[in-house]
């Protein structure tokens, strides 16, 4: 069996006798004898180290690990520098916990400090809060601020990753908020479906949309955002961290809050966690953020020094009335995602985003030569959707036989690609043919 | 130290990235940014430094104790790292086919099942991504259970006043009135309280037992009970978990749902506020609510996703934080059947050792045996010294301990609530206990150096009401 106790059997019965139990029952005597658990728990027994290892690399070799991945739709197979991992293994990161003394965690405080700072950069917006779950939690609680007796409705465009917009279903459910969801017309939102649905809505809180959306176009933004704000309600953007480097900021397209998931920032895809949310609004609605926020403040001897801030907002202050139950941030994933964006610098992360372009581009361009065609005439970023001339799930099992983690199907006729700097050109030539052959056979086009 | 904006220059970058091998495509103008976002020009040396100087300005379990009541900072175990960086983990995508992540579905399998082993649960979810999380998770199936039964009127969920923030704000988060009831004298449930308080609108009650205070409520059974007979349901908060594994399951106390806080029960890193895992267990009724993917196994033992037709959705993308799960199963399977409650058992232990041998100097909020950790009042300190909690707890930074946690529960003044976990050595609980009576000797004296404590941490005490009222939240702007 194995343990973390320091201390010895002896010692413990020593312990015992010290402060006057005879052994450990009487410990638990408060404990009603009827409640009690009787017995072993059936788990497994205890095993070392060498063989937990052992046995936990045997269920790890049951996935299959593709090294050729063409699929995105939240998580992203992004290059990650070794810089990035060195640093958040250090273990006084790895085993802090929520800075709330700040005399001993001004190096936590100050990274968070920083990694607000990037995120104000990337989206242009004044403030971002420590971090969130993920993108998708940061998205249902963005539409909180915006709500209040006059502003009711959420909308959200269907153009969202499915699972953001499942995730949103089940806060509003929670919330019993009213959730409208705008069609999409042509990979984009429907603006008039948009202005149509807002026309009766004097109670409009906010709408919802994804930049570039979930079938890789980006949308008309800065129109959409005209639209909801004309109707009283807030603007909330979903944005890809990576594109930030090449797009307009969330801040210049109109923007009250942007939120996203960090994960393209250097967090491995992990099976889908754990991620990163960020969170970044305007001064005025700062005090509406969620979660932990570190401010810049000094200490009497003048010193520059960093703390928790604006706590009144949080739930320990203000218990049932605060807008969220959030109390802590994604502290280690934040800082794998500044210590990407240190790694890269703005230069770094242009180069990166323009990569993503370029390959997805390519690959579109290659696919479209065999028979896939793309669905939209919109531009995208680094996902597309194309037809399939075969059906798409048997399409995957071949291509998955190769080694490549194809697409992913949308239905037997439609695959959503993404392509990233991993994808070099021979791999994408690779799949190209491999998709080929699955059409055409070996003698095919 | 520098901000890593001021260290750096124009131009400096790592090479990290071949060219392109195709054709560079750009984005439209009509899309380009104008100006790029000004992030860091630094060299790979000039990152490793700068990150190295903020750990050395950051305390962490490894570097010393770090008794934080509610919180269990126990000892995070290195094999754990270990096998969550293993490549059949951390590169799989999320939306692989199942047969291509067979091992991910074991991981959660076998973690779900020994969590509702441990819990005395049916079902789990292990999509809630942190405690918090868990709360709103659970209060959703709570909702979800009444709303699908007809039962509209159920609209209050009861809360006891010495209940963690998170309470009341999660059944905020889900619509719900809340009810604050008072604590007894013995700091437990008032049951009179409590059953005046239930009624035809009772969704539920959410407890914590042990309760915040470290005391585990003798009269359980009945007050779950009494939620119960009312047509509520009881929800556990499990942040106390670390106390009674193997000892005594919130199932069997009559509770209908419950969150475990992986990243305090079963070992994973705190990593500085997060990530943790949430998962959310629960008895059979509730089971067709739960929100995200639950895994099978077939008759040849190949697993599958299963979701109900009931389900609630998705409290989070994807299948919730893995890597934190897959620690905790390495965590689990190291300790095994007995390990668990050993681990218990001796967080107990240790709590009522430091509690014992320091109830000569400090009063004991509660006095009597206590769980998994107990909490100090140091009014009659304050009314001596004219020192408060917090001039202990910053007293303590000089000794190079994290303190406890300061001012909670609310229902006791001045509290400090201390606990140490199991992994700690006798010795390191005897040089804290000496420390708290040094401070407390000392304050007797001279309470002016304690109320400037801390004295030999890179910084004093901050200005905190300077930085809410004019806040600085990013370099070089200010709102």
């Amino acid at each position: 069996m194995g343990s973390y106790i320091p201390n010895t059997e002896k010692e413990r019965m020593e312990m015992l006798a010290e402060i006057g139990y005879e052994n450990f029952e009487d410990l638990f005597s408060d404990i009603p004898g009827d409640v009690k658990f009787k017995g072993f728990l059936d788990l497994p027994a205890g095993i070392s180290e060498m063989e937990v290892i052992r046995r936990m690399k045997s269920i790890a070799s049951k996935n299959i690990v593709f090294h050729k991945i063409f699929r995105g739709a939240g998580s992203y197979n992004h290059y990650i520098p070794s810089i990035v991992k060195s640093v958040t293994s250090k273990e006084e990161f790895l085993t802090a916990y929520t800075p709330y003394q700040a005399e001993i965690s001004q190096g936590l405080l100050q990274s968070i400090f920083e990694f607000q700072t990037m995120i104000c950069e990337l989206t242009g917006m004044d403030v971002a809060n420590a971090s969130h779950y993920d993108g998708a939690t940061a998205a249902a609680e963005a539409t909180v601020m915006c709500k209040d007796r006059r502003h009711e409705t959420v909308y959200i465009s269907e153009s969202v990753n499915p699972s953001v917009i499942q995730v949103m279903e089940t806060y509003c459910f929670a919330n019993d908020t009213k959730l409208i969801k705008i069609p999409v017309k042509e990979g984009i939102t429907d603006i008039n479906a948009l202005r149509k649905a807002l026309t009766d809505d004097e109670k409009a809180a906010c709408l919802y949309v994804q930049h570039p959306n979930f079938f890789g176009n980006f949308e008309e933004v800065e129109a959409l955002g005209e639209e909801i704000h004309n109707a009283g309600g807030k603007f909330i953007m979903g944005v890809n961290p990576i594109t930030l480097a090449l797009i307009k900021s969330p801040a210049e397209c109109g923007a009250d809050i942007a939120v996203g998931d960090g994960q393209p920032l250097g967090i491995p895809m992990s099976y889908g966690g754990p991620y990163v949310g960020f969170m970044a609004t305007t001064s005025k609605l700062m005090r509406k953020l969620p979660g932990r926020i570190v401010g810049e403040t000094k200490d009497a001897q003048g010193r520059t020094a960093y703390v928790l801030t604006l706590q009144a907002r949080e739930q320990h202050i203000r218990r049932e009335k605060a807008g969220s139950n959030i109390c802590s941030n994604q502290d280690l994933c934040a800082l794998t995602a500044s210590v990407y964006m240190a790694a890269m610098g703005a230069s770094g992360l242009q180069h990166v985003a323009e990569l993503n372009m370029s390959k997805a581009h390519y690959l579109r361009n290659e696919l479209d030569k065999i028979g896939f065609k793309a669905l939209y005439d919109k531009e995208f970023f680094n996902e597309f959707v194309t037809s399939s001339p075969v059906e798409s799930s048997k399409l995957m099992d071949t291509l998955e036989a190769k080694g490549i983690l194809g697409g992913l199907p949308l239905s037997e006729n439609h695959i959503l690609w993404c392509a990233t700097e991993m994808n070099t050109k021979e791999d994408m030539d690779e799949l190209v043919s491999v998709c080929n052959d699955a059409i055409y056979g070996k003698e095919g086009k | 130290m520098d901000l890593i904006f001021n260290i750096g220059q124009e131009g400096r970058k790592l090479s990290l990235l071949p060219g392109c091998d195709v054709e560079t495509v750009s984005i439209s103008d009509g899309l380009r940014r104008n100006n790029p976002p000004k992030l860091p020009q630094l060299s790979e040396n000039e990152i490793s430094r700068h990150y190295t100087k903020l750990a050395e300005r950051t305390h962490g379990v490894n570097n010393g104790f770090y008794p934080l009541g509610s919180c269990t900072m126990k000892y995070n175990p290195k094999v754990n790292e270990e096998t969550a960086s293993l490549e059949g983990f951390a590169g799989i995508h999320p939306l692989q086919k199942e047969s291509t992540v067979q091992g991910c579905l074991e991981v959660t399998h076998k973690i779900s099942q020994y969590l509702c082993e441990i819990t005395g649960m049916d079902s789990f979810t292990m999509q809630p991504a942190a405690g918090a999380h868990g709360e709103f998770t659970g209060l959703l199936l709570i909702k979800a259970y009444h709303v699908d039964r007809g039962d509209m009127n159920r609209k209050k969920i009861i809360v006891p006043d010495s209940a963690h923030g998170t309470n009341p704000a999660s059944a905020a988060m889900c619509g719900f009135d809340i009810v604050s009831i008072p604590s007894s004298d013995d700091g437990c449930v008032d049951i009179e309280a409590l059953r005046e308080a239930v009624g035809y609108d009772t969704a539920g009650l959410m407890l914590t037992n042990p309760n915040t205070l470290g005391i585990f409520d003798k009269n359980i059974t009945e007050i779950t009970k009494i939620v119960h007979e009312a047509g509520g349901l009881c929800y556990y908060d499990g942040a106390n978990l670390n106390a009674v594994m193997g000892i005594v399951r919130p199932g069997d106390m009559g509770f209908d749902c419950v969150h475990v806080n992986i990243h305090k029960t079963f070992s994973t890193p705190h990593g500085g506020g997060g990530p943790g895992s949430g998962p959310v267990g629960c008895k059979a009724l509730l089971a067709p609510y739960l929100p995200g993917t639950q895994v099978s196994l077939d008759e040849n033992r190949d697993c599958h996703y299963t979701a109900s037709e009931k389900s609630t959705g998705a409290v989070k993308q994807f299948h919730g934080n893995f890597l934190v799960n897959v620690r905790a199963l390495t965590y689990l399977l190291t300790l095994g059947r007995e390990g668990i409650p050993e681990a218990s058992s001796n967080a107990v232990l240790n709590a009522n050792y430091m509690r014992v041998k320091l109830a000569d100097t400090f009063d004991i909020a509660y006095p009597g045996t206590c769980m998994h950790e107990f909490v100090m009042s140091l009014e009659n300190f304050k009314k001596e010294t004219g020192c408060s909690a917090l001039d202990v707890a910053k007293g303590l930074l000089d000794y190079g301990m994290h303190p406890p946690t300061m001012y909670f529960p609310l229902i006791v003044h001045e509290a400090l609530m201390i606990e140490p976990t199991e992994t700690e050595p006798k010795e390191v609980l005897d040089r804290c206990i000496e420390a708290l009576k040094e401070i407390h000797a000392k304050a007797h004296e001279d309470p002016e150096h304690l109320k400037g404590a801390p004295h030999n941490t890179v910084i004093g005490r901050p200005d905190e009401v300077t930085a809410a009222r004019n806040p600085i939240l990013c370099f070089s702007r200010e709102v």
